[in-house]
Order: structure tokens, then C-alpha cells, then sequence
């Protein structure tokens, strides 16, 4: 029993980073920017395909493979604030709407490009960190986690201890006030959202070898986000991380001992709870809304 | 009395237009008869300022309900595509409690999880729902005649018919509702919330309202699908297929009636018919993504700017809330 739950804490630590990724970008653009970025998991869909095309076909190292990942989800970011989200800066509906025809867009091009069939990725490593019979840490998903520290400090760096990372803060609690400061908004929604799609760009990278990467990932990914942004409080980046291992504990736990639909529904009522306790998110506020 | 001859002119372009199509392109049509009760059904929710992603859900209620009432306990198809959309009613009754506690962005994500929590529960029971494979051989309508016309529900164009008859007079009693004072209190409670609850309005009993009868007609919508394609399944009522009714209602506008129809109907036909005639089969949802972001980029309006446009002097159908936005 012991060893089941080892082993478990283990699965939902691992799972809990590549969420955390995701749903840290979702909280920081729709933080700078109030729009709600359906096409969230196609960027972690995206990142996943760069490691395919880079790794998997053409055989570069795993870890340049990720870099150029999260760089060209990162440029994917950019060019959806230019064209998309800075137009219809007045209009959250429309940032939706547009978020869905640029998810279409991603997915078809996935789909002409590889194909609807799984893709399959050589393995990076095949070594397991064995603690006893029952309970193992393969050293790919060690890298995961390790990747999710690294990254999430290094954000948090950016964000308290920088310039950049002020004028972004300032923006996203009040947009109007933070550019009679002489901050440029469209400057910090290009940081935001370059950010932001490159963490989900680099979590899709990352556990390319691990899940099966298809056109259609991002469906379930964009799902876990939203309940783990919810969950956390809109806004609250700390939160966010919070939620994710809170998520992915739960999550992990009740597809081990029950099944996975029962866990999707464990974790949805989560968040309904949630908001119906508190109705803005447990740690949001209302006026963003 | 001009103001008929339209009317009849669209009556008669429905009566003969199914005739001229190809079997998939009338089955087209059926869907599309329903999906327009899907959308300003939808509409009639959006009027008192919330947007939910529970619609295509709830009308998955519709279509559950009716298709058990007719397997388990023998009740005649009409009557259960009725009992459909009032189940779904009660349903949406007993999720706005929860609901309306959210407003905006809360309400859209709290809807969402509402109706994903539905459906993932009949995807987990067997009993009844039928799990992942959903509910099989659903009884169709039965055939009946009424003189100068025999439906025979094996064709699409009778089917077409017989949903197009209900449709219209579900858009009727909508459009009745919209025009009476209870609708303009929902136009009201949308638009100057605080105004409408210093003046006495109950704004979250209205809120329910709204919800509750959009419920109604969006089960009674699933209903009409369900005994038309015989068979559903937890997919057929998936947050992809919300994203298209939320699409339509948005490209097409939302401020008239007829906006959100417009919206369905125009991308239905692009999406179904002239696409797939120009060949682009597999670029498809390429194709259609780029006219969303164009329509939403270069037409923020909604079609429905559109048409205003072309008819000079008449006044948008809400002059008084637009001042108010």
C-alpha cells in the first residue's frame, strides 16, 4: 500500500509539472492580456510536433530539439497577439472566437503536415531510478519535473526581481495606470504572450517521448488547465502551481485506485465546488471578469 | 400586403428547395433546421448577459431523455421529444442554482464544467446511458399522413419537413417571449443590471428564466436529432460541437433575432456545401478557422452589421441598450 502510494506521488509529481507549465502561461496571458486563450493546448499540441519533427525525423539531440520548440511555440505567441488579441484588445468575445479559429488553424496543420495517426518517438532514455520492486522514477520523467523547477524559478526570477517582469506585473493588475507610467502595453502583451505559449510549447516538447502525440492532444490539456486556473484563482500565479500538484495528486490517485473518466469528473466538481463557493476564483477578483 | 409576400417566397423556397438537393445535402439541411433552434435558442441565454457552454450539453439532455423514454418505458416518439425538452429544462433548473452564483468569465468556465461533468457521467454508466458507445437504434418517428403529404421518416426530406415545422413554431414562441415585457426585462437585465435590481427586478430569477427556456427549446432541438440519426453517443454532444454554436452566434451577432440564424446558416453552408464542393476536405477546419478570425477581425458585428446596413433608415432592433453599451 505503501509502495502504491510511493509510486503515486511520483506519477502525479510529474504530472503536476508539465501541468503547471501549461497553466502558468494560460494564468499570465489572460492576466496582461484578459483573454481567454482556447488555443492553449494547441501550443502545448505544437511544441510536441517540433520535438517529432526535430528529434524523431531528423535526429537532433532531445534538448536542441526543445530549445527550437519552445522558441517557434514562443514566435507562434507573438504572431497571435500582432494579429489577433492586440485588434480585439476591446473585445474578450472576439479574443475567444479568434483563439478558436487559430486552434482550427494549428490542428489542420498538424493533421496535413503528419498525419492523424500516433507519432511514435524514440525514447530519450531508457533508465529507471529503481527505490524497491514497486516503486520507479524513470529518468525521463525525472527530467520533466527537474525541467518544471528550473523553468517556473526561473519565471518567478523574471517576474519579481526584473524590470520587465514589474512593468508586466504592474500591467496585468492595471492596465490603464501602468501606461500613464510610461509602460508600453503592447510591449509587455509581446513579453506575456511569448512567455506564455513558450512554457506551453516547452511542457508539450518536454513529454513528447512520454504521451501520444496526436492532432488532437490538446483537447484534454487545455481541460486540465482551465480547472487548475479556476481551482487557483485567475490571476494568481503561485496559485496556479498550487493547483497543479493539488490536481494532479487527486487526479493520479483516483485513476489508480478507480478509473480515469471518475477522475475527469472528481476533478471538474472540484472546480465547480470551488466556484460556488467562492464565485471568482479563490484567489481572483471580480472586476477582471 | 407586402409585408407577407416575403414570407411566403422563404415558405415556398423551403417547400421546394430539398427537392433540388443531392441525399447528403438534404441531410444538411435536417441538421440545419435543428441547429437554428440551437442557435437562437442559445440567443434567447445570451440576452441576459451570460454565455454558457452547457448548450450543446443540455440539449444532449434532451436527446438522452427522449431516446430512454422511448426504450425503457414505450412512451410514443412525438410525446418524448416533448418530455425531451422539458427534462432539460429541469436539468438547467437545477444547474442554475449553482450557476448564477457566477457571472462572466466564471460562468462561462462554471457552465462549462457543469455540462462536461454530465456528460462524462454518461460516459462512465452503462446503465442507462449506454457509455462511451452511447444509446443504439433510437425508435424514429413514426410515419403519418396528413392528407396532401405522407411523411415517410425513412426520407431525409420528410424528416426535414416534419423538424422545420417545429422549428418554426419553437422560433415563433421565442420571438414572443423576446417581444414581451419578460423579454425586454432580460434585454434589461443585461444592460443595466444595477438600474433593473434599484427598480425591483429579481435580476437572478430573470438570469434563471432565460436559462431555463433557452434549456427547453435546446433539448427539445436534441430530441428532434436524436430520433432523426438514431443513434448518440457522449461525443455527438462534445465542447466541439459547442465551439460551432458559439461561433455562429458570434459571427452571425447577437443583438437581432435573426443574427445568430444568419450566422448558422451562412458558416454551415461554407463549412458543408462549398468547401467540401471546392474540394478542400482535409483543409477544411483550416479554412474555416481563418474565416472566423477574418469575420471576427473585419466584422465584429456579426453578419447581422451587414444587412443593417444595406436597409438605411430602419433602426438597429435594440437602439436603446447599444446607447447603453
Amino acid at each position: 500500500m505503501l509502495e502504491i502510494l510511493a509510486q503515486t506521488g511520483f506519477n502525479a509529481l510529474y504530472a503536476a509539472s508539465y501541468i503547471s507549465l501549461v497553466a502558468v502561461g494560460l494564468v499570465l496571458i489572460f492576466g496582461v492580456m484578459g483573454v481567454v486563450n482556447f488555443a492553449h493546448g494547441e501550443l502545448f499540441m505544437a511544441g510536441a510536433y517540433a520535438v517529432v519533427a526535430l528529434y524523431a525525423d531528423l535526429h537532433m539531440p532531445f534538448l536542441v530539439a526543445v530549445g527550437i520548440g519552445l522558441a517557434f511555440v514562443g514566435l507562434l505567441g507573438l504572431l497571435m497577439e500582432r494579429a489577433l488579441f492586440r485588434p480585439l484588445r476591446d473585445n474578450p468575445l472576439g479574443g475567444l472566437v479568434a483563439s478558436i479559429g487559430f486552434l482550427m488553424i494549428l490542428q489542420s496543420l498538424a493533421v496535413m503536415g503528419f498525419g492523424v495517426r500516433m507519432e511514435h518517438i524514440p525514447p530519450v532514455t531508457q533508465d529507471v531510478i529503481a527505490f524497491s520492486e514497486k516503486v520507479r522514477l524513470p529518468v525521463a520523467r525525472l527530467y520533466v519535473i527537474i525541467a518544471a523547477v528550473v523553468l517556473l524559478s526561473a519565471l518567478w526570477f523574471f517576474l519579481k526581481r526584473t524590470r520587465f517582469g514589474w512593468a508586466l506585473r504592474a500591467s496585468a493588475q492595471d492596465p490603464e495606470a501602468a501606461a500613464l507610467q510610461g509602460i508600453s502595453i503592447n510591449q509587455t502583451a509581446r513579453i506575456a504572450m511569448f512567455i506564455g505559449a513558450g512554457l506551453a510549447g516547452v511542457a508539450g516538447a518536454l513529454t513528447a517521448p512520454l504521451v501520444s502525440v496526436n492532432p488532437f492532444m490538446g483537447h484534454s490539456v487545455i481541460i486540465t488547465a482551465f480547472i487548475v486556473i479556476i481551482v487557483g484563482g485567475v490571476g494568481s500565479l503561485e496559485g496556479a502551481i498550487i493547483a497543479s500538484v493539488a490536481y494532479a495528486f487527486i487526479h493520479t490517485v483516483v485513476t489508480t485506485f478507480w478509473d480515469g473518466v471518475l477522475a475527469d469528473i472528481v476533478g471538474l466538481m472540484l472546480m465547480l465546488i470551488v466556484l460556488i463557493v467562492r464565485p471568482t476564483g479563490l484567489m481572483g477578483s471580480a472586476d477582471r471578469a | 400586403m407586402p409585408k407577407v409576400v416575403p414570407w411566403f417566397a422563404l415558405l415556398a423556397a423551403l417547400i421546394f428547395l430539398p427537392h433540388v438537393l443531392s441525399f447528403s445535402q438534404q441531410e444538411i439541411l435536417v441538421y440545419l433546421a435543428i441547429n437554428v433552434l440551437i442557435v437562437t435558442s442559445y440567443r434567447l441565454l445570451t440576452l441576459t448577459g451570460e454565455w454558457s457552454l452547457a448548450h450543446v450539453v443540455i440539449m444532449g439532455v434532451g436527446a438522452y431523455a427522449s431516446a430512454l423514454l422511448t426504450k425503457m418505458f414505450s412512451v410514443p416518439v412525438p410525446v418524448s421529444i416533448l418530455l425531451g425538452g422539458v427534462i432539460a429544462a429541469l436539468v438547467a433548473l437545477v444547474l442554475s442554482v449553482p450557476l448564477f452564483r457566477m457571472k462572466g468569465f466564471y460562468f462561462l468556465i462554471g457552465s462549462f464544467a457543469a455540462g462536461e461533468i454530465i456528460r462524462l457521467l454518461w460516459k462512465r454508466f452503462r446503465e442507462p446511458f449506454g457509455g462511451p458507445k452511447g444509446i443504439k437504434g433510437i425508435d424514429p418517428m413514426p410515419d403519418f399522413s396528413i392528407g396532401i403529404y405522407d411523411f415517410d421518416f425513412f426520407e431525409p426530406i420528410s424528416y426535414f419537413y416534419f423538424a422545420a415545422i417545429v422549428v418554426a413554431v419553437c422560433l415563433l414562441i421565442l420571438w414572443r417571449i423576446e417581444k414581451s415585457p419578460v423579454g425586454l426585462t432580460f434585454h434589461a437585465v443585461h444592460w443595466q443590471d444595477k438600474l433593473a435590481q434599484a427598480a425591483g427586478v429579481n435580476v437572478r430569477a430573470y438570469r434563471t428564466l432565460a436559462f431555463t427556456i433557452a434549456s427547453g427549446f435546446a433539448g427539445l432541438g436534441g430530441a428532434l436529432l436524436a430520433h432523426y440519426v438514431g443513434t448518440i453517443n457522449p461525443n455527438s454532444f462534445d465542447v466541439e460541437v459547442m465551439v460551432f454554436v458559439l461561433t455562429w452566434a458570434i459571427v452571425g451577432g447577437t443583438a437581432t433575432f435573426y443574427g445568430p440564424i444568419l450566422g448558422c446558416v451562412t458558416l454551415t453552408i461554407l463549412n458543408e456545401v462549398v468547401l467540401r464542393e471546392m474540394g478542400f476536405e482535409q483543409a477544411r477546419p483550416l479554412i474555416y478557422g481563418l474565416i472566423l478570425i477574418l469575420s471576427i477581425l473585419f466584422m465584429p458585428k456579426g453578419l447581422e452589421s451587414l444587412v443593417q446596413k444595406l436597409k438605411p433608415g430602419r433602426k438597429s432592433a435594440v437602439p436603446v441598450e447599444r446607447a447603453a453599451e
